[in-house]
């Protein structure tokens, strides 16, 4: 698993229809144009695609081309937007393996905004970021999995769960309600110790190098990492 | 089941490349019981459980109904930290049940869940922390007194450290674990060595205890050493003890503390030590389960003796520590009579009984003994109200039979089989002829 979310789209053709480079470019997405399948392999950023968007208009046969060896990778790229004319609509029947939703053209940028990030909040991927890294420590929270140094921590579920809310909100403090309340639900019985004791365990898997990742702030509670005030 | 919980497990199963998932549970005799399955059989085991015949398990299922069902408990889920990374291995602990889903009456941690809803029903959580006390020796030899690793004494450092270094290894192994270690020293007897345990809530210690004693054991066994929690192994010096901190909390707020008693006690604190110091002789048949846990609790050896309370005097039953800078969240007592060979949710189970039964019906307590108890004779312990501690498994047994706190809290199957099981070793220990009569009687009589 990497270490970065994958945020690069493909795009084809190579020379992408100006309109759609502008409203990817206005929506802040980041984007690489592709020539085929093979260009796709070259040119793959390191964190892998994050989705592609391709057209049909310029070349059809290209881009059915296209679609078919993205979706035969070992990890098939996804998801897929396709661009499509009003005349060519009946191209899609049998083929709805291949992509994800589509758009007709010429299309209005605000609609191709809203399906493409509909698409990407989907899939979980691109947008939303699936590793929760602080200094050492990586948290998976696609796989559940966590690790320093990149040697794999083993934790409880509680423990995973308290780990990651404190991660994803690094250098702020909470109370021993507030994580009660968070990461356990205010159902839970155990009351506010549960905390300290989850806390303490923590610690001990971190190892002694890194147990002070989870500060104690007293008579508050915890923070995670580094205040923000330096 | 919650769902993610479940998915956790699952995940962690396939990203950690897990071959083998162990499913825990203990035996009435506080013995870990384990049975291995494979990852695919998981999910289905966490969906309903998984059946095997308990009649195989001491103190389980009579012959005629013996299938019932283990249910792992996704909470406590953990990867082992010992042997091959590539073929990892994990362990979860399991609830039993019957086969109608209703908990099974023999599961000594289904009888620990039952005695919980007493403290839970008022609002409190019960935290327990114990010490740990064990002894390192050379591999035994049957017949043969064992052989200690060393000759060093309380807190001494000793040049080839050996039973210090797997002290170290038992404690890192222990934290990876997820159990975090309060202090650990040499203790005062040759190869004698103690861990203390931070608190936490009963259930999960109870589950540490298990895991432990294990812990400490395999450790050993990897550097060819024995660990052995028999409560007095060696003849002349201490014996190895399991004194459990306990403390009830409402919320956030320690329920034994007192800003306005001279003992910093609260009323609850007071009811719950009358309650354990009324029904000791009582429970003291679980808390101390063998016929050798009555030769560790005799005078002169830091044991207790008596059925007392005390702030600062070791010689009692119940110690009241005072807590560093008056911390209030640190407000405890100190049981000091069980011993680390004991069923440790049987033991929790009556100690939580005991405590809760003085809190329900407001016992009184009697007044502190601060004096050296030791060195006080019977007649001088009686004016006080002294009573002691049974002094044979056999006595242990006696007031256990008719103490209705003890059926009640163990349940009526496992207080009828633990009963008729203990007998049975009390009644082949008294058939037994010792080296201490051969010694004594042989050539003089």
């Amino acid at each position: 698993m990497s270490g970065t979310p994958a945020e690069m789209l493909a795009i084809y053709p190579e020379a992408p229809p100006p309109d759609l480079a502008r409203t990817l470019d206005l929506a802040g997405y980041r984007w690489k144009a592709v020539s085929g399948a093979d260009d796709v392999v070259r040119n793959e950023p390191p964190a892998g695609w994050a989705g592609a968007v391709v057209s049909t208009d310029t070349d059809p046969e290209g881009a059915w081309a296209l679609c078919r060896a993205l979706r035969k990778r070992d990890v098939p790229v996804a998801p897929l937007l396709l661009l499509v004319g009003g005349g060519q609509l009946a191209e899609l029947a049998l083929r709805d393996e291949l992509f994800d939703d589509f758009c007709l053209t010429p299309f209005h940028p605000v609609e191709l905004e809203a399906r493409l990030r509909h698409l990407l909040w989907k899939g979980g991927g691109g947008v939303k970021p699936d590793v929760v890294e602080y200094s050492e420590l990586a948290l998976n929270v696609e796989t559940y999995q966590a690790s320093i140094e990149g040697r794999p921590l083993d934790l409880t579920y509680m423990e995973y769960e308290l780990l990651k809310f404190l991660a994803q909100n690094p250098g702020k403090v909470f109370t021993r309600e507030l994580l009660l309340s968070r990461v356990w639900g205010y159902e839970y019985y155990g009351g506010a110790r549960t905390v300290d004791v989850h806390i303490r365990r923590l610690r001990a898997k971190l190892g002694e190098e890194h147990q002070n990742l989870i500060q104690t702030v007293r008579s508050v509670g915890y923070r995670f990492g580094q205040s923000r005030w330096g | 089941m919650n769902e993610q919980q479940r998915n956790y497990v699952l995940h962690t199963v396939e990203e950690r490349g897990v071959r083998l998932v162990r499913l825990w549970f203990t035996d009435v005799l506080g013995n870990l019981k384990s049975f291995a399955i494979s990852p695919a059989e998981l999910e289905n085991a966490l969906e309903d459980g998984m059946t095997f015949d308990g009649s195989s398990i001491d103190g389980f299922s009579r012959v005629q109904e013996s299938d019932v069902l283990a249910v792992p408990d996704p909470n406590t889920f953990e990867v082992l930290p010992w042997g091959d990374p590539k073929n990892a291995e994990a362990r979860v602990f399991c609830d039993i049940h019957n086969l109608d889903g209703t908990p099974f009456e023999g599961d000594p941690r289904q009888v620990l869940r039952r005695n919980l809803e007493a403290a839970r029903s008022m609002g409190l959580t019960f935290y327990v922390a114990p010490d740990m006390e064990f002894f390192y020796f050379a591999p035994p030899v049957r017949g043969q007194a064992p052989e200690p690793l060393d000759e060093a004494g309380f807190f001494d450092l000793i040049a080839s450290d050996v039973s210090g270094s797997l002290r170290k290894q038992t404690i890192r192994t222990l934290e990876a674990m997820g159990i975090p270690v309060e202090y650990s020293f040499h203790e005062d007897s040759p190869s004698q060595h103690e861990i203390d345990l931070r608190h936490n809530d009963v259930l999960s210690m109870a589950d540490s205890i298990m895991t432990f004693r294990l812990v400490v054991k395999e450790v050993a066994a990897s550097q060819g050493v024995y660990a052995s929690f028999m409560p007095k192994p060696l003849e002349g010096v201490q014996g190895s003890g399991m004194h459990v901190h306990l403390s009830l909390f409402n919320g956030e707020d320690n329920a034994f503390y007192s800003a306005d008693d001279d003992y910093n006690l609260s009323p609850i604190a007071k009811q719950f030590m009358a309650g354990l110091l009324r029904h000791a002789a009582e429970i003291t048949a679980v808390t101390n389960q063998t016929v050798n846990s009555y030769k560790r609790l005799v005078p002169g050896f830091e044991a207790p003796v008596h059925i007392s309370w005390a702030r600062n005097n070791r010689s009692g039953l119940i110690r009241v520590p005072i807590p560093k800078k008056g911390n209030p969240s640190a407000t405890r007592i100190e049981y000091r009579s069980p011993d680390p060979a004991c069923n440790p949710y049987l033991a929790f189970s009556v100690l939580l009984a005991a405590g809760m039964r003085g809190v329900r019906e407001e016992y009184e307590l009697p007044a502190e003994a601060d004096a050296n108890l030791f060195q006080m004779d019977d007649a001088q312990l009686l004016k006080l109200g002294i009573d002691q501690i049974p002094s044979s498994l056999g006595d242990a047994l006696r007031v256990m039979e008719d103490s209705s706190l003890v059926a009640e809290a163990l349940g009526e199957h496992i207080f009828e089989w633990f009963l008729r099981n203990k007998r049975n070793e009390w009644r082949a220990y008294k058939a037994h002829v010792s080296s201490f009569e051969y010694d004594r009687y042989l050539r003089s009589l």
